[in-house]
Order: structure tokens, then C-alpha cells, then sequence
């Protein structure tokens, strides 16, 4: 297990380095000359000059990447222009945000969904199982964005059960339970389409393991129907869902930045798609960065847990 | 049938979509000479006027356009942007698929690594990334869109190259001197096409969601231009006043890939042919039982441990109704050792399953019959009182120990869970058992053996640990389905060796199944023929091998190929046993036997007894002097 981890671990720097070139060059890509981009029609020469020095523009391609490089693996990720402040600080601060609404979002997407699935496995061609498949359905149709919208209408307008937005009250709040009141509505928002397609790929998996030999003989051991599903197929099943959820989180992540925008919810999606309309290109750039850096270490830990345990998969 | 219904209605489902996208699709595409207000024609005067006002049925905008207009106007370009976006995914996504899966090497390594960095960015964030630096437009969310779908037509579109790229007509191709190019046009691509278009079916959906996404956040159309995206973006602005502004665009673009969806999860149902069969049912934990009567208790069977009595079970696959136990009955006394001998698909293993309701139901059913353990009608019991039973009672040992014993668990907790299922333990006390249990069955270092898993075990191994779970709680009866077949020979010598050694030690009962009459004539005390679902002859071993009554038994006996008689060399039994949705009138073996006459395929062919110990179901009994039975000649 020690030297599979060891392994997969170091597998994991050629595609952070991938993943660091194609930012770059995506950034490298941007037409016209990105110190008057920063700096504004109105810049003088000296500026543009100096700027072009500070940013390494002056050297050839692949020296800047290098030195690029070399500036992330020092915590350096650039200067936002349009705040004024380092752009790690930046990032990191609306990355917890969005670590915080994503995971919760993750968790209860798994938990309805591999629910829904199995209930639904079980029950084949029951009536719950209709239900379920078609809220599913439902599930998997619905734009995010225009369901969080509904959501407020219906639970902060109408109900008044929950705040439409923000991550805290703007008075007096700021506690455990103001934050855990202001997550409720965009977890759920963001949660729904990966709950759908979880609950749909846990039911077609259950559907497969319970057909299985090693089904038959737990049942002929005189096992109980709970446990033959939940200890036998459920544990099959969730070594194959384990990747469906690792491709779900990298979904949901993305989700993040619409919910973000619906709710006003201070994460990094909505500050992308500000840095985006500002053209603030070093933010969406570190910001694009540290996302996709933290999925690969997501999808590492995924990888790592079904390797534990699956004792069949070999390194 | 139930799967009949649900497929209907499924089917039923994606016409509805079908129905659904094509309305929509023609509602936009006569949008232009429609009746309709200019969607950009602004009205101060009118603003955010509520649905179904006078010239307005859906009501207007904050700058007083007509919503209905600017509706069907914003369809028509999120279907567009969305299909050329899924158009440009699948054309150039297609492309690095073939070249990769056909040239394979290093130009399939250097692609697909490509293709897997893509994948290794969170969807939309690649999206949005690409948006940054073309800067927001519809043109441009659409590559972005289309870009970040590329990954997946590519690798799906690789895989299915990949299958085709070795097979013999490419290689033909390549003889007959056709240059890669034209291979590629002519030979490869009709072949994936179907596949192709499967990947856009189920993301096209994707895609019109995704784009529409970008406009909400204002990366994609801009104003005056707008797609349902963007006049769901302008409505948030106003969503406390006019919630009908925002609401009625999303319900668009929520019907839109709903009917795509649905659509496409018909045409993949469809061309999923596992689906139509059925095979995809969960087997209920125990089998269907529909008895037509319940038949009285056969006296002569009073002592015998298990007696199984007109068993029938069949498979109801749709209309079709498959007779795979035809009235089967046979007794085994305590301590006794029962061979059910047969080819494949007799219905020896469905008997065995059958006992104590194993058969996988849906599409099993027992119909008919009687299996009494020491008296008592199990086919009677309550569910409950039959998983008692189940590896109690009766054990069994199945066929291939790699799919029989569960993959992700050690195989002394499994074992430890066989034992505490029946016998109050601690997990301590059950972990010792299960290890001498598996000392029982010959394991060596079996403390050690416990804590491993099925697939680290050779194939005798794990048909050891079958056999010790079979063991773990002393069962009266053992069932053992073709425990050797999976095994090479010496090892199924062993094991039969093991099996017999431990009847004996434990005085167990055993029911041997098996296709082999070498195995039946090393361990059975007495056996039984099966053919096309039913008995064909029964008796004790010795004499059965020695003088065979029914032409299949000494077909199947001259099957077996014997040590040192190189003369006597093995005969296959020519043709097939009939299918089991159409057995024929008469003995259902006559189409394959040399001895056959008229009077064979005429009537029931009863079980007759040829001798005091003997039965067979034939009008012809082999090495019989003259056959003088009543209606054989009527």
C-alpha cells in the first residue's frame, strides 16, 4: 500500500507540471501585449517597459515558463492589478470559501445519491424506483444556476427559511451556525445534478453486482437480505463508484462558479468570472491553478482509497 | 413480462422526448415568420409587464420586450450554439480518436496523454479559462465549450478504433494496398460512426446547458444578442420583482435538454441489447415459488434425509416459458452420496438451486413439486425459516471458487461470518474454528491462508476454503456443484479425495453434481442421469457403470476417457439436447439416439423399474431381453 501511494504520488508531478504548462500557455495565448492589457491605453512607454521587464515578457517562451515555474513553486503567483494584492492571498482566501461549499455539496450529493441508488436497485421496477428515476431525471436536466434561483424565491423570499446570499449575515454574524444557515441553500443547489448522476451509476452498479456468484453465495450462507446488500454488493458497488465520484467532484467544482454567482457566495468561482470581466488575467490565472491542482490531489486521494479497498488492483 | 412493460414504458419515454425536441426544434425553426413582436424592440413604457398580459402572453422585460419573442429567438440560438459546439467536439474529438487508436505507439501515447491533462481540469473551469483569454462572445464560448468536450469523443471514439484496428478486413485493406488515409475514410470511420453518434446524443444536452451557463455569467452572448443563458442572467437582476423574467427562460433550457436526455437514454437502451433480454433484473433473494399443488408425501421416503418429489422450475423469460426441472424426484439417505449426472444445460444445477431457492428469480419459478429435508416440505417454509436452513442445514459448494467467494474480503472473514451467521460466537471463538477449519480441508499454514484474499489463492486453494465454508456449521447435507470442474486434474483428485474423507469423518450427506462419470464413479455411492430437464435413469453406481439402461447413460459413460485402453477411445454424443422452450413429445433424447423408434416419440415415457434398486425412462432398457411392458407396441 505504502510503495502504491509512493508511486501514484510521484505519477501525480508529471500531470501538475502538464497542467501548469497548458495554463501557461492558454495565458501565453492572449492576443496583443498583456502589459497594456494590465496597464490600459493610457500607459506610458517607461511603464509598459518596466512591466514587460517585471513580468519576464521580454525573454523567450519556454525561459518564461521556466521562470514562471520557478515563481509558483516559491508561493509566488503573481500580483492582482486590478486589487492590488498578491494573488495567492487572494486565491486562497475565496478558495476556502469554495472548499467549504463544494464539500459539503460533495458529501451530501454522495449521500443522497448512492441512497437513492441502492433504494432503487433494490425496489427494481417498484414503485419507488419509478420515483427515484424520475427525479433523477429531473435531477440531471436542470441548469444549476436557474434551480439555486428558484430555491431562493421559494426559501428566502417566500418561506423566508434560509438567507438568499452571502456566506455570512452582514451584521453580528460570522458563528458556526450563521455560515451553516447561509451554506444550506447553494449545497443543495450544487449538489442535485451530481446526486442525480450519482444515484443513476449506483443503481446500474448495484443491478450488476447482485447478479454476481459471489451474491448467490452469500445468500446461501443464510445471510439476511441487509446485510448481503449492504456489506456484499454495496461494497463491490462502491469500489466502482469511487471514480464516478472522483469525476463528479471535478463537476461539482465547476458548478461552484454559478452557484457562487446566484448566491453571491465569496468563493473562487465568483471571483473568477469577476477577474474574467475585469480582464485581471494573473487572478483567473492563479485562481484556474489552484483549482485544478487541488482536483488532481482529489482525484489522487480517490485513487489511493480504492486501491485500499480493492486488494485485487495491482500498482 | 414485467421487463416487457418497463421497456415499453421506457420506450414510451423517449418518444415523449422525441416528441418533445422535435416541437421545440420546429417551434424555433418557423420563429422567423411567426406573428411575433421584434425581440429587441425596447418599450419603456411597457416594462416587466406579468404573463399573459394584452400582446404579451409571457409578459415583458425590464426594458419592456416581449418575453415569448425573445424566448423562441433564444432558443433558436442556444440549439445552434450548442449542436455546432457539440458538431466541433465530435468532428475534432472523432479525428484524435482514430488517429490515436489506429496508428497506436507513440503517436496514440503522445495524444491521449494530451487528452488526459484536459481531463484533468475541472470541466467548466478549462471553460472558463479559455473564455479569459478569448474574452466573452458567444463565437467564443463556443469553442470553449467545444474544446472542453473534445476529451470525451476522443477517447470514447480511441477505444472503439482500437477494437477495429487489428481485425482482418483492416489488415485486408492494408494488403490490397490502400494507402492509411483511405483505410481510415472507408474502413474505420462507417464503423464508428454509430458510436460517434452516441457520444453526441448523450452530450449534446451537456453542452446546451454549458453554454447557456456562460451566458448567465455574462461570458457568453452579449447584449443586444441573447440565448436563453444571458435572458436568464438579466432576469436574476430582477428576480424579487418579476420572477417570471428569469423563470420562464430556465424552464426552457430545463425542457430543452430534459427531451434530449430522455431521447438519448432510449436510443442507448435500445442498442444496449443486455437490456432486452432482461438480464439486468436483480435476482430476489429467493426464488418464486407458484405451485400448481402441493403433492403428498411420498411414504417410500420416509427415512431419507432430503427427497425431493416432481420438482419442477421454470425460467419465464418474456412470453417464453422454459422448462429447465421437469418433474424431477430422487431421495438421499443420511450419510449417502448422490451423483446428479447430466451435460450442460440438463437442469442438473437448477435442481441443486432449486432446494433451497437459489434460482436467480426473476426469471425463475417453481411451478410444481416437493423437497422435504427430514420430513419437512421446504418449498412450504417461510422465507425465514429457509435462510436458517441455508448453510446450516444445507451447504453448498459451487462451481468456480474466483466468482463464488466474495473478491474484497478475506477469506477468513468469510468464513468467520458463515460461522457466526448460525452459531452464537465470538469473533475470537469463530476466527479459531475458521482456522481450523481450513486445517480440516488440508490448507497448509491455514492461520496465515486466513488473512489472505480469494485472488492470492491458486484455483485448489479457494475450492479448499469453499469447501471449509460448506463445513463451517456441520450441515446434514452438502451440495456440491461441479466443485472440481474449474480445476485441473490432479487437484480434483485431491479434492475429491478431501470430500470423501470428510463424508466419512462427519457422516455427511452429499449431492454430487457433476458431467463427468469418471468423478461419479470415484466418490457416488448411487446416480442419477439427467437429460433435458429430467431423470433418466437412477440406481447404485456400480451397476449403472457396469450395465447401463439408457442409451445416454452409456453415451455419456463412453464419454470418459479410460487409463491404459487405448483402443476404447472417448465418442462425443453427436447433436444437441433440445431447446428447453420446446421439448418434443416422447423421449426428448430419441433425436440423438441410434435405437430410436416411432413409439419413442409418442406420449409420456415413464420411469420404469428395471430392477429392485433401478429406474429408467426408456421403452427400449439396454441388455433388457425382450421389452414385453404393456404399450410399447399399442
Amino acid at each position: 500500500m505504502f510503495r502504491y501511494a509512493l508511486r501514484r504520488l510521484l505519477l501525480t508531478v508529471p500531470v501538475l507540471l502538464g497542467l501548469s504548462l497548458i495554463v501557461f500557455l492558454i495565458m501565453s495565448l492572449i492576443p496583443g501585449d498583456p502589459a497594456q492589457a494590465i496597464l490600459g491605453s493610457y500607459a506610458t512607454p517607461e511603464n509598459l517597459e518596466r512591466l514587460r521587464a517585471d513580468l519576464g515578457l521580454d525573454l523567450p517562451l519556454p525561459q518564461q515558463y521556466l521562470v514562471w515555474l520557478g515563481n509558483i513553486l516559491q508561493g509566488d503567483l503573481g500580483r492582482s492589478y486590478a486589487l492590488n494584492r498578491p494573488v495567492l492571498d487572494e486565491v486562497l482566501e475565496r478558495f476556502g470559501a469554495t472548499l467549504l461549499l463544494a464539500g459539503s455539496s460533495l458529501v451530501i450529493c454522495i449521500l443522497i445519491g448512492v441512497a437513492a441508488g441502492i433504494v432503487s436497485a433494490v425496489r427494481q421496477y417498484g414503485w419507488s424506483d419509478r420515483v427515484i428515476t424520475l427525479l433523477v431525471l429531473i435531477g440531471i436536466s436542470v441548469p444549476a444556476f436557474w434551480l439555486g434561483m428558484l430555491m431562493i424565491m421559494a426559501f428566502s423570499v417566500g418561506l423566508r427559511w434560509f438567507p438568499a446570499s452571502g456566506m455570512t449575515a452582514a451584521y453580528g454574524g460570522g458563528g458556526l451556525l450563521d455560515i451553516l444557515n447561509h451554506l444550506v441553500l447553494p449545497a443543495i443547489a450544487l449538489a442535485v445534478v451530481a446526486a442525480g448522476v450519482i444515484a443513476r451509476l449506483t443503481r446500474s452498479n448495484m443491478l450488476e453486482v447482485l447478479r454476481q456468484d459471489y451474491i448467490r453465495t452469500a445468500r446461501a450462507k443464510g445471510l439476511g437480505e441487509g446485510r448481503v446488500v449492504m456489506r456484499h454488493a454495496f461494497k463491490v458497488a462502491l469500489v466502482n463508484l469511487i471514480p464516478v465520484i472522483g469525476v463528479q467532484a471535478g463537476f461539482v467544482i465547476g458548478g461552484a462558479v454559478y452557484i457562487e454567482t446566484v448566491f453571491q457566495w465569496p468563493g473562487i468561482g465568483r471571483m473568477l468570472v469577476n477577474a474574467i470581466s475585469t480582464r485581471d488575467l494573473m487572478l483567473v490565472q492563479g485562481g484556474v491553478l489552484v483549482v485544478a491542482a487541488s482536483y488532481v490531489l482529489f482525484n489522487l486521494l480517490a485513487d489511493l482509497l480504492q486501491h485500499w479497498l480493492d486488494p485485487r488492483i495491482q500498482a | 413480462m414485467m421487463t416487457f412493460i418497463t421497456l415499453i414504458a421506457r420506450n414510451r419515454l423517449a418518444a415523449f422526448g422525441g416528441v418533445m425536441l422535435l416541437l421545440i426544434v420546429l417551434l424555433v425553426l418557423i420563429t422567423p415568420w411567426l406573428p411575433l413582436a421584434d425581440p429587441n424592440i425596447t418599450e419603456t413604457a411597457n416594462r416587466l409587464m406579468p404573463p399573459l398580459s394584452d400582446g404579451h402572453p409571457l409578459g415583458t422585460d425590464a426594458l419592456g420586450r416581449d418575453i415569448l419573442s425573445r424566448l423562441l429567438w433564444g432558443t433558436r440560438i442556444s440549439l445552434a450554439v450548442g449542436v455546432a459546439a457539440s458538431l466541433v467536439a465530435a468532428l475534432i474529438g472523432s479525428m484524435i480518436g482514430i488517429v490515436a487508436g489506429y496508428f497506436g505507439g507513440r503517436t496514440d501515447n503522445t495524444l491521449m496523454r494530451g487528452i488526459d491533462m484536459l481531463m484533468a481540469f475541472p470541466y467548466i473551469l478549462l471553460a472558463l479559462a479559455i473564455v479569459a483569454v478569448l474574452g466573452p462572445g458567444l463565437m467564443n464560448a463556443l469553442y470553449a465549450i467545444a474544446i472542453v468536450n473534445i476529451p470525451f469523443f476522443a477517447r470514447n471514439i480511441r477505444g472503439v478504433t482500437v477494437g477495429i484496428a487489428h481485425r482482418e478486413f483492416i489488415d485486408a485493406a492494408r494488403l490490397s494496398g490502400k494507402g492509411n488515409l483511405r483505410i481510415l475514410a472507408s474502413e474505420i470511420l462507417p464503423n464508428v460512426l454509430p458510436v460517434i453518434v452516441i457520444t453526441m446524443s448523450t452530450t449534446v444536452g451537456w453542452m446546451i446547458l454549458e453554454t447557456a451557463g456562460l451566458s448567465f455569467l455574462g461570458l457568453g452572448a452579449q447584449p443586444p444578442q441573447a440565448d436563453l443563458g444571458s435572458m436568464l442572467g438579466e432576469g436574476r437582476k430582477m428576480m424579487l420583482n418579476a420572477p417570471h423574467v428569469a423563470t420562464v427562460p430556465g424552464l426552457m433550457i430545463f425542457l430543452v435538454v430534459m427531451s434530449i436526455n430522455l431521447l438519448g437514454d432510449g436510443i442507448r437502451d435500445a442498442l444496449d441489447p443486455r437490456l432486452k433480454s432482461g438480464a439486468l433484473s436483480r435476482p430476489a433473494p429467493f426464488t418464486r415459488i407458484r405451485r400448481r399443488h402441493k403433492p403428498l408425501p411420498d411414504p417410500t421416503n420416509d427415512d431419507a434425509l432430503l427427497s425431493v418429489e416432481n420438482l419442477q422450475t421454470d425460467f419465464e423469460v418474456g412470453h417464453d416459458t422454459y422448462q429447465a426441472v421437469n418433474g424431477v424426484s430422487f431421495a438421499i439417505q443420511p450419510n449417502e452420496c448422490l451423483g446428479l449426472v447430466g451435460e450442460s444445460g440438463s437442469g442438473k444445477s437448477v435442481t441443486a438451486l432449486s432446494l433451497l431457492g437459489l434460482v436467480a428469480s426473476p426469471p425463475g419459478v417453481i411451478t410444481d413439486g416437493r423437497v422435504a429435508l427430514a420430513g419437512r416440505d421446504l418449498l412450504d417454509l417461510p422465507h425465514g425459516d429457509i435462510r436458517r436452513l441455508r448453510g446450516r442445514d444445507v451447504s453448498y459448494v459451487f462451481q468456480d471458487p474466483l466468482a463464488t467467494l466474495h473478491p474484497l474480503f478475506r477469506v477468513g472473514d468469510q468464513l468467520v461470518e458463515a460461522i457466526r451467521q448460525h452459531q452464537p460466537m465470538s469473533r475470537a471463538d469463530a476466527r479459531t474454528r475458521a482456522v481450523s477449519l481450513l486445517g480440516q480441508v488440508r490448507i497448509p499454514n491455514p492461520a496465515h491462508r486466513a488473512e489472505q484474499y480469494p485472488h492470492e489463492l491458486s484455483g485448489g486453494m479457494r475450492q479448499r476454503v469453499g469447501i471449509a465454508m460448506a463445513l463451517a456449521n456441520d450441515p446434514q447435507l452438502i451440495i456440491a456443484d461441479e466443485p472440481t470442474t474449474a480445476l485441473d486434474v490432479t487437484v480434483q483428485a485431491q479434492i475429491l479425495a478431501l470430500i470423501q474423507n470428510l463424508r466419512r469423518e462427519k457422516g455427511t450427506a452429499v449431492l454430487f453434481i457433476t458431467h463427468d462419470f469418471g468423478v461419479v464413479s470415484q466418490i457416488c455411492d448411487r446416480v442419477a442421469v439427467m437429460y433435458a430437464g429430467r431423470i433418466v435413469e437412477i440406481g447404485p453406481t456400480k451397476t449403472i457403470l457396469e450395465t447401463p439402461r439408457h442409451p445416454y447413460t452409456r453415451r455419456l459413460i463412453d464419454c470418459v476417457p479410460r487409463l491404459g485402453e487405448p483402443d476404447n477411445e472417448p465418442v462425443a454424443i453427436p447433436g444437441l439436447p433440445p431447446a428447453a422452450d420446446a421439448l418434443p413429445e416422447g423421449c426428448a433424447f430419441a433425436e440423438r439416439c441410434d435405437l430410436a423408434e416411432d413409439a419413442c416419440r409418442q406420449g409420456n415415457i415413464e420411469l420404469i423399474a428395471t430392477d429392485t434398486d433401478r429406474q429408467v425412462r426408456c421403452i427400449k432398457p439396454l441388455g433388457i431381453p425382450t421389452p414385453s411392458p404393456q404399450g410399447v407396441t399399442r
